[in-house]
C-alpha cells in the first residue's frame, strides 16, 4: 500500500495559516474584527454614502457623513495639469504618458545596456519636454512658470534622475580612486551632502546660488533646484553604484588588467555593468525616494501635483475636501510609487534565483 | 615635458592638484561674486545681525523668548524645536516600527497581513502629503467655541489638543527627562558592560532597581521643587469663552509633524526590523526552545537582541534619515530649525550667512547623533569571530 498525496484542503489551509494554536486563532480573531471595522468604516465613506457627481454637489459639505468625490469630478484638470493653458491640456498629458512608456520600456531586458537606456530616456525626454515647452512645430510655447500638476512632477523627476545617474557614477570613481587627494576630497563631497537635509539643498539652490554665481549663470528657478536635486541623489546613488563596485569580487578587474585593459575599458564594459547589477535594488529603491521627495519642491514655491492639490480644495467652495483630495493625489503618487517598488521587489526575487 | 607626461607618478600628482585646485578657484570665484553681488545691493556681510533683536516672535518655543530677543535665541530656539520633534518622533517610530516588524513576523497570517498593509501604504506616500493631510484634519477638528457639550480630562479641537498637565516649570520637566536618560544609560551600561559581567545575577537585579528607584525620587522631588506656586498641582483644561484655559495644549502643526513622521519612519523601521528578526537563523531560536525558553522567551532574550546587533548600522542610517525629515515643519508651520532660518532669511535678508548657520547645525546635529549611535553599535556588536547565525 502506497499513501498517495492528497494536497491539503482550502479549509486546511486556512486552519494552518489563521488558527493553528488557540491563541493564534484568538489574535487572528481580534485582528479580523479590526480589519472589519476598519474596512466597513471606508467603505461606508468612500463608496455608500459617497458623492461622486459635480452635479449633485449639494449633498456633500460639512454634515455630510460620506465622501465628497466630486470635488475631483469638479477640479481633475487642476490637479493633474496645474496652472497649464486649458486648451493645451492634451499635450500634458501625452507628455506625461510618453515619460510613463519611457519608464515601462525601461524595464525590459533588451534595453538593459548603457547605450540602449540612455538612447531611450534621452528620447523619452526631448518628446516630454518639446510636448510641454512648445515653441516647434507649430506648438504654442508654454513657459517653465505655467507648467504643474503631475507633469511638472514627472519632469523634476525624470530630470533629476537623468542629470544625477551619469554624475553618481563620476562621484562614485572619484570617491574609488587610488589617488587619495581626489578620493578623500570627494568622500567629503559626499558625506556633507548626504548629511544635510533635501530641502535645504533645495533651498540653497533656489535662494542662495543667485548670490554666488555671475549673471549669466543663473538660469530658471526651476532648472536651478532640479541640478540641486540631481546633486543630492547623485551623492546618495554614488554610494549605492560603490557599494555595487565593492562586492565585485577583486578578481574581475584583475582579469581585466591581465587582459591589458586601458582604466576606461575596464570600468565600462568589466566593472560598471556588474556594479548596476548589483546596485538594482537599492538603486530602484532610491528612485522610489526620489520620487516621492519631488513633493518637497511645493515647500520652494512650485506647483506640482501636491500644491496643485492643495489649490484645488483651497477655495471656498471646496475648503471641506481636504481628505478626498488627498486621498486622490495620493493615490497617484500610490500607483507610481507601488509599481516602482514592486518591479524592485521582483528582480531583486529574479536575481536571488539566478545567484542560486 | 613629454617624458614627464609619461610617469604615472608625474601624471598622478598632476591630476589630483588639478581636481583640488579647481574646487578651491571655484570657491574662491564663488565669495568674490558673492562679495561683489553683495555690495551691488548695498547689503553688509559677517555676523553681526545675531545680536540684533529680531521683532518677531514664534509661536512654540521650549524657552521664553519674547520679539525683543536676539536672533542668535531664536536660532537656538529653533535648534531645540527640531530636536524636541524628532525626539519625539523617532521614539514613535522605532515603538510603531518594532510593532509592526514583530507582527510581520509573528507567523499569524492576519497579523502579517496587517503589517504588510500598513507598510505599504505609509511607505509608498510622501510624507509631505501625509503631512498635509493630518494638518488638514486636525485644523478641521471642532472649534473650541462648538465644544460647550464635550467633556473628559482630553479636548480635541481645532485649534490643538488639550490635555491635563502638571502645573510644573519647564526647566523642571527637562530635568527630569534628563534625570530618565540618565538613568537608562546606567542601567544599560550595567546590563551590558565587560565590567558586570561576572556579577551575580540577583545583585544585578537589585542594582537596576536601586536605580529607577532612584530616578523616580529624583524626579519627583525635582518635579515638587519645579512646583509653581499658588496653584494645583494638576491643571485640567476647561473651556472658558472661545477657547480652552489651562492644561497642556499640543498645537495642530506640532502634532501633524509627529504623526506623520512617525508614522512614515515606523514603516521604515518596521521594514528594518523584519529584515533583522529574519537574519537570526532558525537554529538560534530551536535551540532556545530545546533550553525550555518558551516562545516569547526566546523572542525577548534570544531572537530580538540578535535582530537589533544584526540591523544597528541600518537602523542609524534610518534615524539620520529621519531626522532630517523634521525639516518638512515648515510646510504646515511648526517652528522648527528649518523654519526660523528661512523666516530669519526674509526678515534680516542675511542669506549666505544663515544658510551657513542652517548647514552647520545640521552637520552637527546629524554627526554628532551618527558618533553616539555608532559608539552604541560598537559597544553591542559581536567581537572577533562570535557565532552569528
Amino acid at each position: 500500500m502506497t499513501k498517495t498525496y492528497t494536497p491539503p484542503s482550502l479549509i486546511d489551509r486556512l486552519r494552518a495559516d489563521y488558527f493553528p494554536t488557540k491563541l493564534n486563532g484568538a489574535v487572528t480573531l481580534i485582528f479580523a474584527a479590526l480589519v472589519a471595522w476598519a474596512l466597513w468604516n471606508l467603505i461606508n465613506w468612500g463608496i455608500l454614502h459617497a458623492t461622486f457627481s459635480a452635479a449633485n454637489k449639494e449633498n456633500c459639505g460639512h454634515g455630510a457623513d460620506g465622501a465628497c468625490w466630486a470635488v475631483i469630478d469638479a477640479r481633475w484638470r487642476l490637479i493633474l495639469f496645474g496652472l497649464y493653458p486649458f486648451e493645451e491640456q492634451w499635450r500634458s498629458a501625452i507628455a506625461c504618458i510618453a515619460i510613463v512608456i519611457t519608464g515601462g520600456l525601461s524595464c525590459v531586458p533588451w534595453f538593459w545596456s548603457g547605450r540602449r537606456i540612455t538612447t531611450l530616456w534621452l528620447t523619452g525626454f526631448a518628446i516630454f519636454f518639446v510636448l510641454m515647452r512648445g515653441g516647434m512645430f507649430g506648438l504654442t510655447p508654454v513657459f517653465e512658470q505655467n507648467w504643474g500638476g503631475l507633469s511638472l512632477t514627472i519632469f523634476i523627476f525624470a530630470s533629476t534622475t537623468l542629470l544625477g545617474m551619469p554624475l553618481a557614477i563620476v562621484f562614485a570613481l572619484l570617491r574609488r580612486s587610488e589617488l587619495p587627494w581626489i578620493a578623500r576630497t570627494m568622500g567629503l563631497i559626499i558625506d556633507t551632502i548626504r548629511s544635510l537635509p533635501l530641502l535645504s539643498i533645495m533651498f540653497t539652490f533656489a535662494i542662495v546660488l543667485p548670490f554666488v554665481l555671475p549673471g549669466w549663470m543663473i538660469g530658471d528657478k526651476l532648472y536651478r533646484v532640479i541640478v540641486g536635486y540631481s546633486l543630492f541623489f547623485a551623492c546618495y546613488q554614488a554610494e549605492i553604484i560603490r557599494g555595487g563596485m565593492q562586492a565585485l569580487p577583486a578578481g574581475q578587474e584583475e582579469a581585466a588588467k591581465a587582459l591589458g585593459m586601458g582604466y576606461w575599458h575596464r570600468i565600462g564594459y568589466i566593472v560598471l555593468p556588474q556594479a548596476f547589477r548589483n546596485a538594482l535594488p537599492p538603486t530602484i529603491n532610491q528612485l522610489v525616494i526620489t520620487f516621492k521627495e519631488t513633493s518637497l519642491v511645493v515647500i520652494i514655491g512650485f506647483f506640482e501635483i501636491l500644491a496643485s492639490g492643495n489649490a484645488a480644495y483651497g477655495n471656498a467652495e471646496w475648503n471641506f475636501a481636504h481628505v478626498e483630495v488627498y486621498c486622490f493625489v495620493g493615490f497617484l503618487y500610490f500607483i507610481f510609487v507601488f509599481a516602482l517598488s514592486r518591479y524592485g521587489a521582483h528582480l531583486e526575487r529574479r536575481m536571488a534565483v539566478a545567484e542560486r | 615635458m613629454l617624458a614627464a607626461l609619461k610617469n604615472k607618478t608625474t601624471r598622478d600628482q598632476a591630476a589630483q592638484f588639478s581636481f583640488v585646485g579647481v574646487l578651491i578657484v571655484l570657491i574662491i570665484a564663488f565669495a568674490f561674486t558673492a562679495r561683489s553681488n553683495l555690495e551691488a545691493q548695498g547689503m553688509t556681510s559677517g555676523f553681526g545681525f545675531l545680536d540684533r533683536a529680531t521683532g518677531w516672535g514664534v509661536s512654540f518655543s521650549l524657552i521664553d523668548f519674547s520679539t525683543s530677543d536676539t536672533y542668535l535665541k531664536v536660532i537656538w530656539v529653533g535648534i531645540l524645536n527640531s530636536l524636541f520633534l524628532g525626539s519625539i518622533s523617532l521614539v514613535l517610530a522605532t515603538v510603531i516600527g518594532v510593532a509592526i516588524g514583530i507582527m510581520r513576523v509573528s507567523g499569524n497570517k492576519m497579523a502579517e497581513l496587517i503589517g504588510t498593509t500598513y507598510v505599504e501604504i505609509f511607505r509608498n506616500l510622501p510624507l509631505l502629503l501625509q503631512a498635509f493631510l493630518w494638518y488638514a484634519i486636525l485644523t478641521n477638528l471642532p472649534r473650541p467655541k462648538d465644544m460647550a457639550e464635550a467633556s473628559g480630562p482630553i479636548f480635541f479641537s481645532g485649534r490643538g489638543i488639550y490635555m491635563p498637565g502638571l502645573n510644573v516649570t519647564g526647566f523642571s520637566v527637562f530635568l527630569v527627562a534628563l534625570a530618565l536618560v540618565a538613568a537608562f544609560a546606567i542601567w544599560l551600561w550595567l546590563r551590558s558592560a565587560r565590567r558586570f559581567a561576572r556579577m551575580e545575577i540577583a545583585r544585578k537585579k537589585t542594582l537596576s532597581r536601586a536605580v529607577w528607584l532612584t530616578w523616580l525620587v529624583v524626579a519627583v522631588v525635582l518635579l515638587w521643587i519645579g512646583r509653581i506656586p499658588d496653584t494645583s498641582l494638576v491643571s485640567q483644561p476647561y473651556l472658558r469663552g472661545l477657547n480652552f484655559r489651562d492644561g497642556i495644549r499640543v498645537s495642530p502643526e506640532l502634532m501633524a509633524c509627529i504623526i506623520s513622521i512617525s508614522i512614515y519612519g515606523g514603516a521604515y523601521i518596521g521594514e528594518i526590523v523584519r529584515a533583522g528578526l529574519n537574519s537570526v537563523g532558525k537554529g538560534q531560536s530551536e535551540a532556545g526552545h530545546a533550553l525550555g525558553l518558551s516562545g516569547i522567551q526566546t523572542f525577548v532574550y534570544i531572537r530580538l537582541p540578535l535582530a537589533i546587533r544584526a540591523v544597528m548600522p541600518t537602523l542609524i542610517n534610518q534615524y539620520v534619515w529621519l531626522f532630517k525629515s523634521t525639516t518638512i515643519g515648515i510646510a504646515v508651520g511648526f517652528v522648527d530649525f528649518f523654519m526660523v532660518i528661512s523666516t530669519s532669511i526674509n526678515q534680516s535678508g542675511q542669506t549666505l550667512e544663515l544658510i551657513a548657520i542652517l548647514m552647520g547645525g545640521f552637520l552637527i546635529i546629524n554627526y554628532s547623533m551618527a558618533w553616539v549611535l555608532n559608539r552604541v553599535n560598537n559597544a553591542i556588536k559581536l567581537k572577533g569571530n562570535q557565532l552569528r547565525t
